[in-house]
């Protein structure tokens, strides 16, 4: 791992302001992903072949797929950013990069709040891009697959927020996988029946626009509340170490 | 007060407190409690729509009651471990969390075996199941993750960050009927309205819920008293405690 890619470290009298520390940690999340770029890939194999499974296991009937499709999609999204939780603060953990975040004259939460976007745009938005394809794989029609998009568009965000209060929490510990999923599957509940409730009464030819609002609710809580969350909850976890 | 406050820190002053309370809420609870359950389920009169199968109610609406109000109990006790780290809100979550767990449970159960005579199902995907099916999972995590840390202060902060995280569930369970058109009849106790049922169905009600409060409180200071006891087992008051019993 080069080391012009990590955050450069400063004394805090030279400390760079709030917006660039954040675009710093931004970058460097980015640039380290992109190059260990199978890291990147797994999440997206992982949600084709979960989608995959259903007409496979449960029925390839166009008016199942139809109806079942959508719901679905977002259970396949839903795990495979579950799984990706595990990289957000793992690697910065072992190799010492998470203290110095900790350290530096910069809010945690902020940074804390950049690494989660970065995470959002590594795993959270292919998804979305991929997933008018799926789409059209489970016999969804255009209207429903454009809802689907909006929707995950705006709920996989919130699932990288709320997810990285998870991985805080259980950074370190040994099985983190398993517990991970036991603590965040819940916080998750919400916002998958209100992603699957807006395409269903997007395909009963009902208004969206309630769904969509609450939807957009629950980013903008997650936006505020998470990033302070996470960021107590990996003060905690580095105390532990 | 504040001495009263930073007493409460001392879990060995605690101990003796729960001594001498117990007594008090044990048998207040069980006589409340007993008092509810007989009147409730033998003497109030029968429910003209749903005959005698509604008298599960007074097992029902008390533990859907306690363990939503455990949770709350929890999430204050939280608040008090983030912020001025005492000891005996953590020794409170981690003894209460089993408890609550359980309770949900109970309510969950109750729920499906009366909704199969009213509503001709065991389950429904409602909102108001739902809810409490997620409470019962969030209890679940905090177990879980209390269990996996083991240095017992990060143990006692995650698990408070966690429960705090959890809260926001507390009003989509309590408004759930409201907000939702759901199968689940709404709530059955307002402070601020006339009861919609007789009073002769009302009052065993209330007394059941207050006797499983006080049954809840006992339970939780022996749990309490449990996890001090393990975890100061190496101090002298421990020590001398236990030499007197054993004699």
């Amino acid at each position: 791992m080069a080391s012009e890619a990590r955050v450069r470290l400063r004394p805090a009298h030279e400390a760079i302001g709030v917006l660039p520390a954040m675009k710093a940690v931004f970058l460097r999340d980015l640039k380290t992903a992109f190059r260990q770029h199978q890291d990147l890939l797994n999440p997206l194999l992982f949600f084709v072949m979960v989608v995959s499974l259903f007409p496979l296991g449960v029925s390839p009937e166009v008016s199942f797929l139809q109806q079942a499709g959508s719901g679905i999609l977002w259970v396949a999204a839903l795990l495979s950013v579950l799984l990706s939780l595990d990289h957000l603060f793992r690697h910065d953990f072992d190799d010492g990069t998470l203290e110095q975040l900790v350290l530096q004259p910069q809010p945690l939460f902020l940074l804390v709040l950049a690494k989660t976007l970065a995470h959002w745009v590594l795993t959270g938005l292919p998804l979305v891009l991929l997933a008018p394809l799926l789409g059209v794989m489970v016999h969804l029609d255009g209207n429903s697959i454009a809802v689907l998009c909006l929707t995950l568009l705006i709920g996989t965000p919130v699932l990288s927020l709320i997810g990285a209060i998870g991985a805080a929490l259980t950074l370190g510990l040994r099985s983190a996988g398993v517990l991970l999923s036991l603590l965040i599957i819940p916080l998750y509940i919400p916002v998958l029946i209100f992603g699957t409730g807006t395409v269903a009464a997007a395909a009963d030819g009902a208004s969206v626009g309630g769904y969509m609002a609450l939807l957009g609710a629950f980013l903008v809580l997650a936006l505020t509340l998470a990033p302070f969350a996470a960021a107590a909850a990996l003060r905690i976890s580095l105390s532990n170490s | 007060m504040w001495q009263f406050f930073h007493k409460l820190g001392s879990p060995k002053w605690f101990f003796g407190i729960a001594n001498r309370l117990m007594p008090w809420l044990l048998w207040g609870g069980a006589v409340l409690l007993l008092a509810g359950l007989v009147w409730g389920l033998a003497f109030a009169p029968k429910d003209y729509l749903q005959g005698n199968s509604y008298r599960i109610i007074f097992i029902h609406v008390p533990s859907a009651f306690l363990a939503q109000s455990v949770y709350i109990m929890m999430a204050v006790a939280a608040v008090v471990t983030l912020v001025w780290r005492m000891k005996l809100a953590d020794v409170f979550v981690k003894a209460a969390a089993p408890v609550g767990a359980v309770l949900t449970f109970l309510a969950l159960f109750t729920g499906a075996v009366w909704g199969k005579p009213t509503w001709g199902t065991w389950w429904i995907w409602d909102a108001r199941l739902t809810s409490m099916l997620i409470l019962l999972f969030l209890y679940f995590g905090v177990i879980a993750l209390g269990a996996a840390i083991s240095d017992e202060k990060s143990s006692a902060r995650a698990v408070a960050v966690l429960v705090l995280v959890g809260v926001v569930n507390i009003p989509i369970i309590k408004y759930s009927v409201e907000w939702w058109n759901t199968l689940h009849q709404p709530a059955t106790f307002k402070l601020t309205e006339k009861p919609s049922m007789p009073i002769e169905m009302w009052l065993p009600l209330l007394l059941s819920v207050l006797g499983l409060y006080l049954i809840f409180g006992w339970f939780a200071c022996l749990r309490m008293q449990t996890e001090i006891l393990t975890r100061e087992r190496r101090t002298r008051w421990v020590k001398e405690l236990v030499q007197a019993e054993g004699n």
